[in-house]
């Protein structure tokens, strides 16, 4: 996971290695000056010799202003490499998703997706900034110190050693007791939120059934119970400082006893007595972030195995090598096709059984069926946004698995049932359909599509700006906008699923009219609950519990199938009223 | 904006102090204790050099015992430093977890209590917000930001003390590198300020494209437009990287900067110290100067820490006044006096009694103390009501109709004709400007809003299942119904079926509003749930227009047996739902402009007559 993710660091290696490297400069430094100090008092103070003070006093200045120097330059560095870096993860994975097949997109919510991209993606960029700057320089920053410290005095060092041992044990004691009792407490958390969101946006429910009172009741249950859970892991983390400090003062202790036993008899000079006590804070202090390091980084690696699973996820679907890039016509056959969205499904059961079909080039096909009669999945078979499961679905007779994907979905368009537009203007929307299409072009495909009509009537025309998710026009108006920019594409086959459910049967049958005058040669497939929608296709298919109840045209049907029949019956009572 | 924050970080401190005036006191003595033993330690050092070890060395035979007293006697005050250290940080939890939970849950207590309007006109996630992100900067505030501020703080005045006392001309310096290393980090704090807010804009914008891109992202596959949003996709991500560059160098820089100011204060100590004591300056002694180097290290360290937590602290104060403006906000008021009672029939005449009899009464009190009972029947009239969200916008005018019990009234017209607001009046989401709505010939001003609510049924489009099981979905409806209950309702609403053959039938769990239920068994769900509290009049808005035909029928017939002998106001968008209504209203921007029965409206060819042929698009 670690190598998978390291190898997106690319351009920004070089600042990922500099920052180590100047962290370390700027912790020689820093352990330099206590040692210095020692030489200062020692040579110069109780040698009295002011030019020695003057010679370490540089020293130290220039030692001090040096850290700074690297110091800076590692943050700096630091910062390049771990937004970079993150900048990168972002990328890669949305490069991935952009390769995801439909059944990878279902296995997603977007929700979850944007945290991938977003939430988990600064927090591995945290992580790495840590890693790359405080884990180097807490462990050197021990090791320098404690090298001091057994140089100055090995006596003194072993008290040290104790010290740091006992202070190792409980710090990670403590982080070891107290992580599960967090991560408890984090679901808690999730799952109060989740009682919050709901009654934000059930608070008409709440109000309507007056249930105010049992709500607060059962929140503030939630809630005892996190703050019961919390106190439990704060009453153990509370036990960091007065540790800290324990350590602290033990060695202060320890250093005073045997440094004024040690100096009296002659085996040390005052001034390092006093740098022991400057090591034994950072000494202590190292630790210390060494620890609150380790517990950030842990927490982000949930984060990094999330994006890794994003980055490596391989799509179900992958274009044939040296695939067909013409597709000769809008012929489409269905060859006994069975089709489960997971290979792992009961065996027997499918959401399409035995499908055998055949649409001529140029004709239109209508189909009608329940909610859950699998009509969206036949028809995203075609443009290969999923794969048969077993038998085979061709256009113009070569099975779909053969073209180049891309040349296949440019040839056949669709209007899905889940529409969306893009933030845009009403011309960079339809440019999705043809990125070179003039304006003549556009025009003309709204035209088609019936909404040239109410776009003239808006105030900046072919320039007005739609919102995220086209929520600034009506649902009617939005399906017409979508089946003009899949008119654009100048497909061969032209898919419509459910797609004037929305608009009025004037318009709707309108749209129909012109599809059969401008585009006739385009093989149309329409989905509809609307019996008036298909009712003059060229054939009719039924779906009922994934299978093929009927095919035939209009007349055929009232007469043979009866759940054309009803439906149709259901639809025309308004009319029969008359 | 620096104002408001200011004040909300005092009410915080006046809140928190007031609920915990004995524990804030302690923990305040305590920390104070716990800084004079560290301090006291550092100043030991010049009396260990200059009285034990310098006198010692001199002796011939060196008595230790002096020293090991004093040593004892300084474990004896370092003893009681880490006992304090402990207490406080120990008492702070209770602080600290005690605010959090008061305000979450008072939060929550306030929120409910607060009218329609506030949600209507509240981003949903921006109320979110408030109870995770500024409720735990508020968390970070109390528990460390606060006491390690007055820690530091302390810390230092102590230490300058010391010094001022030690000597007065040394001091110096720790105090004008003090002051240049606060000037340097506001100065960075400030700049890296401005850059986070800068990266926290475009995390926005990164995460608004990302949203669009993901929602769309079926879309993109079926047009192969997937290189054109990598491509747009790069530019968003660069923009935030540099941004995010930005905000972290300066952040990076600050601690290193600082940190190295300190030591250069600490240089600037030592040299000046050996050259005062070098040139028997003001009684410089080598135990001054490593007191003092210790000292300066003690005033150095918490000058890096309260900047760090400057931010906090800012962060936390613009929390607590988005908290504060929510628990500000003023509750939904209730004037009401009737309210609504179980009653039994004695001598032909309603009495009041406390058990359920099935049969309810309006209580409606009279100024001269005595009590009126009328029966709870389902009679609601509307007359000449005005209404408008704001004062600028009417969106109902003048409008009149009545519902006598057992009634069907349905409403229909394009969105933002008024139909919902109707809605929202009966059930006083909203009060109406002008005019009166009557319940059982009751003004529903005078009755209490739970008691008005009970008497109402409703069922809306987005049919917000809370998580729970499906039993305690149903049970929403009537807190004290049986299982029995429970299931003879889900039964009614035809529900029945197909939760039973649920794994875990009425036990099955519904998680994040239902998502592992088709749209159509949580409508069905909805309407158990209505049909339990067995409500005289009942509110269906737009219940069954995400349903398809066949799965409709399914609603429709548990609908129609909901609605049997209930007064009911139903909005709908297939109008095959209200074809047999005891009166149709088609709503046309805040007007009725045709009403009358299905029949009526087909004779009148008017705009009933062109939605229900189709010729007219309804959105």
């Amino acid at each position: 996971m670690i190598k998978t993710l390291l190898a997106h660091l690319k351009e920004y290696k070089s600042a990922a290695i500099k920052t180590p490297i100047y962290v370390s400069f700027e912790v020689i430094f820093d352990v330099l000056i206590p040692f210095l100090m020692s030489l200062l008092v020692d040579e110069g103070v109780n040698g009295h010799n002011m030019n020695k003070v003057w010679l370490y006093g540089g020293l130290m200045l220039l030692c001090a202003f040096l850290a700074l120097w690297a110091g800076a330059k590692s943050g700096k560095y630091a910062a390049i490499a771990s937004a970079g870096f993150a900048k990168n993860l972002r990328e890669a994975e949305f490069k991935n998703i952009q390769n995801f097949a439909f059944l990878n997109i279902d296995e997603y919510s977007t929700g979850g997706l944007i945290t991938r991209m977003m939430t988990d993606v600064t927090n591995v960029q945290n992580s790495f900034q840590m890693i790359i700057r405080a884990c180097v320089r807490s462990p050197l920053m021990f090791l320098f110190s404690m090298g001091m410290v057994f140089y100055l005095s090995p006596s003194v060092g072993l008290i040290f050693l104790v010290i740091v041992a006992l202070l190792i044990v409980v710090l990670f004691g403590i982080i070891f007791l107290v992580r599960p009792i967090f991560e408890k407490m984090f679901k808690k958390y999730d799952k109060l939120n989740e009682d919050i969101q709901e009654n934000i946006t059930g608070i008409r429910a709440v109000k309507s059934f007056v249930r105010e009172d049992y709500e607060i009741n059962r929140f503030d249950k939630a809630s005892q119970d996190i703050y019961t859970i919390n106190k439990k892991a704060e009453k153990l983390l509370v036990l960091n400082s007065p540790i800290m400090q324990f350590s602290m003062y033990s060695l202060t202790l320890g250093i005073s006893w045997i440094g004024a036993k040690q100096i009296v008899a002659g085996n040390m000079e005052v001034g390092s007595l006093m740098s022991l006590f400057t090591y034994s804070s950072t000494v202590l202090m190292s630790l210390m972030m060494l620890s609150m390091v380790f517990v950030m980084v842990s927490m982000s690696i949930a984060s990094a195995k999330r994006i890794t699973e994003v980055i490596t996820q391989v799509s179900y679907l992958e274009s044939p090598k040296n695939g067909l890039k013409e597709i000769k016509n809008g012929e489409v056959q269905f060859d006994h096709v069975y089709f489960n969205y997971t290979e792992n499904d009961d065996k027997n059961e499918f959401v399409l059984n035995d499908i055998n079909l055949n649409i001529p080039s140029g004709s239109t096909l209508g189909i009608l069926g329940a909610t859950g009669s699998a009509k969206s999945s036949l028809v995203q078979l075609i443009p290969r946004l999923y794969d048969v499961t077993k038998g085979s679905v061709k256009v113009a007779g070569i099975d779909v698995r053969e073209y180049d994907l891309k040349a296949l979905r440019d040839k056949v368009g669709v209007v899905l049932q889940k529409n969306v537009l893009f933030s845009g203007t009403i011309i960079d929307n339809m440019r999705w359909g043809d990125p070179n299409a003039t304006e003549e072009e556009i025009k003309e495909a709204c035209q088609l599509a019936q909404a040239s009509e109410f776009i003239e009537r808006m105030p900046d025309k072919y320039n007005t700006y739609i919102t995220q998710g086209g929520t600034n026009v009506s649902g009617g108006q939005r399906q017409r906008l979508c089946i003009a920019r899949a008119l654009l594409k100048k497909p061969k086959i032209l898919i419509l699923d459910d797609s004037t459910s929305a608009v009025d049967t004037k318009t709707d049958s309108l749209i129909r009219q012109a599809f059969l005058e401008k585009i006739p040669d385009t093989t149309r497939i329409i989905i509809s609950q609307r019996v008036s929608s298909i009712q003059d296709a060229d054939q009719i298919l039924v779906l009922d519990n994934s299978k093929i109840s009927a095919i035939g045209s209009h007349s055929e049907l009232l007469k043979t199938n009866d759940i054309y029949r009803q439906t149709f019956e259901a639809q025309q009572k308004g009319e029969d009223n008359e | 904006m620096m104002g408001n924050n200011l004040n909300g970080l005092k009410r915080v401190m006046k809140e928190t102090v007031k609920h915990y005036k004995l524990q804030s006191c302690i923990v305040l003595v305590l920390i104070l204790i716990s800084a004079i033993a560290n301090v006291y330690g550092s100043v030991f050092l010049q009396t260990l050099i200059d009285d034990y070890i310098t006198p010692l060395t001199l002796m011939s035979t060196p008595d230790y015992g002096p020293l090991l007293g004093a040593i004892g006697f300084l474990a004896c005050i370092y003893g009681i430093g880490i006992l304090s250290t402990y207490t406080w940080n120990r008492l702070m939890i209770n602080i600290s977890l005690g605010t959090l939970n008061d305000t979450r849950e008072s939060l929550f207590k306030h929120m409910e209590t607060l009218p329609i309007a506030y949600f209507d006109t509240h981003a949903h996630g921006d109320i979110m917000s408030v109870y995770t992100n500024d409720t735990d900067t508020l968390r970070q505030l109390i528990s460390q930001s606060l006491p390690q501020m007055i820690s530091s703080f302390s810390m230092m005045v102590f230490v300058l003390i010391s010094m001022l006392i030690l000597n007065a001309p040394l001091t110096m310096i720790t105090i004008i590198m003090g002051i240049a290393m606060i000037l340097v980090s506001r100065f960075i704090t400030s700049r890296s300020g401005r850059y986070f807010r800068e990266q926290q804009a475009t995390l926005g914008e990164v995460n608004g494209f990302i949203e669009e891109m993901m929602e769309g992202s079926k879309v993109i596959k079926v047009f192969t437009h997937e290189e054109q949003s990598i491509e747009d996709f790069k530019k968003v991500n660069e923009r935030l990287c540099k941004a995010s560059t930005e905000a972290n160098k300066f952040a990076n820089i600050l601690m290193p900067i600082v940190m190295n100011l300190g030591y250069v204060s600490y240089v600037l100590t030592a040299f000046v110290g050996a050259w005062f004591a070098l040139h028997g300056m003001f009684g410089m002694t080598i135990g001054t100067i490593a007191s003092f180097l210790l000292l300066n290290r003690q005033f150095t360290n918490p000058i890096g820490q309260i900047s760090q937590q400057i931010n906090a602290v800012i962060m936390a104060g613009a929390g607590a006044s988005r908290i504060y403006a929510i628990l500000d906000e003023p509750s939904e008021t209730d004037q009401g006096v009737v309210t609504l009672v179980n009653v039994r029939k004695e001598n032909g005449h309603w009495v009041e009694c406390s058990e359920n009899t099935g049969h309810w009464c309006w209580k409606h009190p009279r100024p001269n103390n005595e009590v009126e009972l009328v029966e709870l029947k389902g009679d609601v009239r509307f007359e000449n009501v005005t209404f408008g969200y704001t004062k600028k916008k009417v969106i109902l005018h003048d409008i009149s109709l009545f519902a006598k019990p057992g009634q069907k009234i349905a409403f229909v017209g394009a969105t933002g004709a008024g139909k919902t607001t109707i809605t929202n009046l009966i059930n006083r989401f909203y009060d109406i400007q002008k005019g009166s709505i009557t319940y059982d010939g009751i003004d529903i001003k005078l009755i209490k809003k739970p008691d008005l609510r009970h008497s109402l049924g409703i069922v809306l489009q987005d049919t917000n299942l809370f998580s729970g099981t499906i039993m305690e979905n149903i049970r929403f409806g009537k807190l004290d119904a049986t299982d029995e209950e429970c299931i003879a309702a889900a039964k009614l609403a035809n529900a029945d079926e197909f939760i039973r053959h649920l794994e875990h039938g009425y036990n099955t769990e519904i998680s994040g509003s239902g998502e592992s239920l088709s749209q159509g068994q949580r409508q069905l769900i909805a309407i158990a749930r209505a049909a339990v509290a067995n409500p005289p009049v009942l509110i269906l808005d737009e219940a069954t227009s995400s349903i398809d035909t066949r799965t409709e029928r399914i609603v429709q017939e548990g609908m129609d047996k909901l609605m049997a002998g209930r007064t009911v106001f139903v909005i709908a968008h297939r109008l095959s739902t209200i074809q047999n209504s005891n009166a149709i209203m088609v709503l046309d921007q805040g007007h009725i402009i045709e009403r009358g029965d299905h029949d009526d409206l087909i004779k009148e060819k008017g705009t009933y007559y062109q939605l229900y042929t189709g010729a007219f698009e309804l959105d």
